[in-house]
């Protein structure tokens, strides 16, 4: 293990480290809290200029009550959920198959399709915007979730094709081959064989692109306008814009917008990170 | 008579070639997807660039007069040369994950609560790391200034000074990007040989030289990944410029990427022809990144 471990280390050097260790969290995730105490306090600390002091009372309830009663936040909160949930069921469906197709065939042009798919996962999305923009207005589905939906599932399936192809290359191809001998079809190999044993892949997937979509900013303003289709990310601007300088109010929005990935991870964290971190080991 | 013989043949033919065709028809949505959202409109960006298009009318072709006017716009140099002080400042995100990921691979109690806590930033979206950032850069009550005031400097205003404005938002940036890297590095740190750091200690191999001669060759994974994602997340910087200074002061923090946005739909006008060019220039500039990253992988392909 490197660098060696603490525990061979002198007893000094042990409480030196674990006593190190809470004061670098709380300076790295400072201007988190920052925010999470500012949520709490009541409004008069902020006309009182009682920014950093002990707050006067606590007003969680009252910031958070506003945050969900009084304003549009539970509709942003609620398209951003219809409009992440489709995207991750697409995306993976897509790139299951995608991924099952490049990952097991051997065929002319297989690489070929395969870089395609990566080398499109990482171009700009300003490349993108102007036509993919022209085509959901096209469509009838500017400022629609659908629009949204259907673009994210696109362009999703890149990153997802290249997860998954990679990850079923590692799976033993012994039975796939004794299925074949046993003729049992292509598709009942993929449907009874390959995918029960991509469960792992999926979920990862699943819990990465959820974090992806829900995070996005850039689509969200690009291809809608209003709270009738806008998600949480494009929502929050206009939620601080109509509580400005309301900063109790708005740091209350912003931790509750920043929620549901956060929870995503915590639950999955295993899967997150095996997400993550594909291809970091060898 | 035919009907009865009909259904064997097909299917024999279809026993024929089911592994050649099979493929193709589990790959038609996906790249029907892909073709009509991502691998398309790069093409059709590539011509509006050579028109004039208020996005509703009808495109006039103006050759490469969008290019030209480009080449005099001071604004393009500005976004450009912050573009490249992105990508030099955010690589830093490498080194200093790799220094987190060290010093959290520990195994006392707790360590996984610490880890995941120290990751936290990556799982927020970009919109309200701007948020809180902007917040602590506040010149009134940021907690920047506050700890400024500590040792008697500042105020500062960070986010409204052009000399600091993008070195303030990367900083905001490297916040979430860190996390990242050190993720990977953990993950890494995890897989590294235990036989081969115990013959750099028999060796009497310590610290640094251990670190660099027997520990990075083994991360190399970790560190090419981390590579890709920061550069790709660099180009990509849009969120955090959109939500703490749209672009100001004076268009001081713009890069390609929002500059482009600015031009193609802001509210001083429609102009997709020439946003369209700002997007093929970051594209070029992109695209010698992924060839690079593409070789590599064809390389890995190869070996195997």
């Amino acid at each position: 293990m490197f660098p060696t471990p603490i525990e061979k280390a002198s007893p000094t050097a042990r409480i030196a480290y674990k006593s190190v260790l809470p004061i670098a969290l709380i300076l790295w995730l400072l201007p988190l809290i920052a925010v999470a105490v500012f949520s709490i306090r009541p409004a008069e600390d902020f006309t009182n200029a009682n920014y950093w002091g002990i707050p006067s009372s606590f007003e969680g309830f009252k910031n958070y009550g506003a945050v969900f009663f009084q304003s549009d936040m539970p509709r942003y909160m609620m398209n951003s959920v219809l409009i992440t949930v489709p995207t991750v069921l697409g995306a993976v469906a897509l790139s299951a198959m995608t991924g099952f197709a490049l990952g097991v065939y051997r065929f002319n042009g297989n690489l070929l399709i395969f870089f395609m798919f990566v080398a499109g996962n990482f171009v700009p999305f300003q490349i993108l915007m102007v036509p993919v923009r022209d085509l959901t207005l096209d469509l009838g589905l500017y400022n629609t979730k659908r629009g949204l939906i259907l673009f994210h599932i696109a362009f999703q399936t890149g990153f997802c094709t290249l997860f998954m192809r990679n990850f079923i290359r590692q799976l033993p191809g012994e039975l796939i081959e004794a299925a074949r001998v046993e003729g049992v079809a292509e598709w009942r190999i993929f449907w009874y064989i390959v995918l029960p044993l991509m469960k792992p892949a999926l979920a990862a997937l699943a819990v990465l692109i959820f974090t992806f979509i829900w995070n996005d900013y850039f689509w969200a303003v690009v291809l809608t306008q209003g709270p009738e289709s806008q998600p949480v990310t494009a929502g929050i601007t206009s939620f601080n814009a109509q509580y400005r300088a309301a900063y109790h109010l708005m740091s209350a929005g912003s931790i509750v917008a920043a929620l549901p990935p956060v929870l995503m991870f915590f639950l999955m964290q295993r899967h997150f990170i095996a997400g993550l971190t594909l291809g970091a080991v060898k | 008579m035919s009907q009865m013989t009909a259904p064997p043949a097909r299917r024999s033919w279809w026993r024929r070639n089911q592994i050649a065709i099979t493929p193709w028809l589990f790959l038609a949505p996906g790249i029907l997807f892909f073709a009509v959202y991502v691998i398309l409109p790069i093409f059709q960006s590539i011509g509006i660039s050579t028109t004039q298009w208020d996005g509703l009318g009808e495109p006039v072709s103006v050759g490469l007069r969008n290019y030209e006017e480009l080449y005099y716009d001071p604004a393009f140099y500005v976004s450009l040369r912050n573009n490249l002080i992105w990508l030099v400042l955010y690589l830093l995100a490498i080194p200093a994950g790799l220094f987190i990921a060290l010093f959290l691979n520990q195994t006392v109690t707790g360590i996984r609560i610490y880890k995941s806590l120290f990751f936290f930033p990556f799982v927020i979206s970009q919109v309200v790391v701007g948020l809180v950032f902007t917040w602590f850069y506040d010149p009134a009550f940021g907690l920047l200034n506050v700890m400024l005031g500590w040792f008697g400097a500042g105020p500062v205003n960070v986010l409204g000074d052009p000399n600091y404005v993008t070195y303030g938002i990367i900083a905001a940036g490297l916040w979430p990007q860190t996390a990242y890297c050190m993720i990977l590095y953990l993950t890494g740190l995890n897989a590294v040989n235990p036989e081969l750091i115990e013959a750099g200690r028999l060796d009497n191999a310590k610290g640094w030289r251990m670190l660099w001669h027997v520990v990075l060759p083994q991360l190399k994974p970790a560190t090419f990944i981390a590579f890709v994602v920061t550069i790709i997340g660099a180009l990509r910087s849009f969120d955090l410029i959109s939500i703490m200074t749209n672009g100001g002061p004076f268009g001081e923090s713009r890069v390609l990427s929002f500059y482009m946005f600015e031009v193609a739909l802001s509210e001083y006008g429609f102009r997709m022809g020439y946003g369209a060019a700002i997007a093929v220039v970051l594209f070029l500039i992109m695209l010698c990144f992924i060839s690079y990253f593409l070789w590599s992988m064809y390389r890995e392909e190869r070996q195997r």
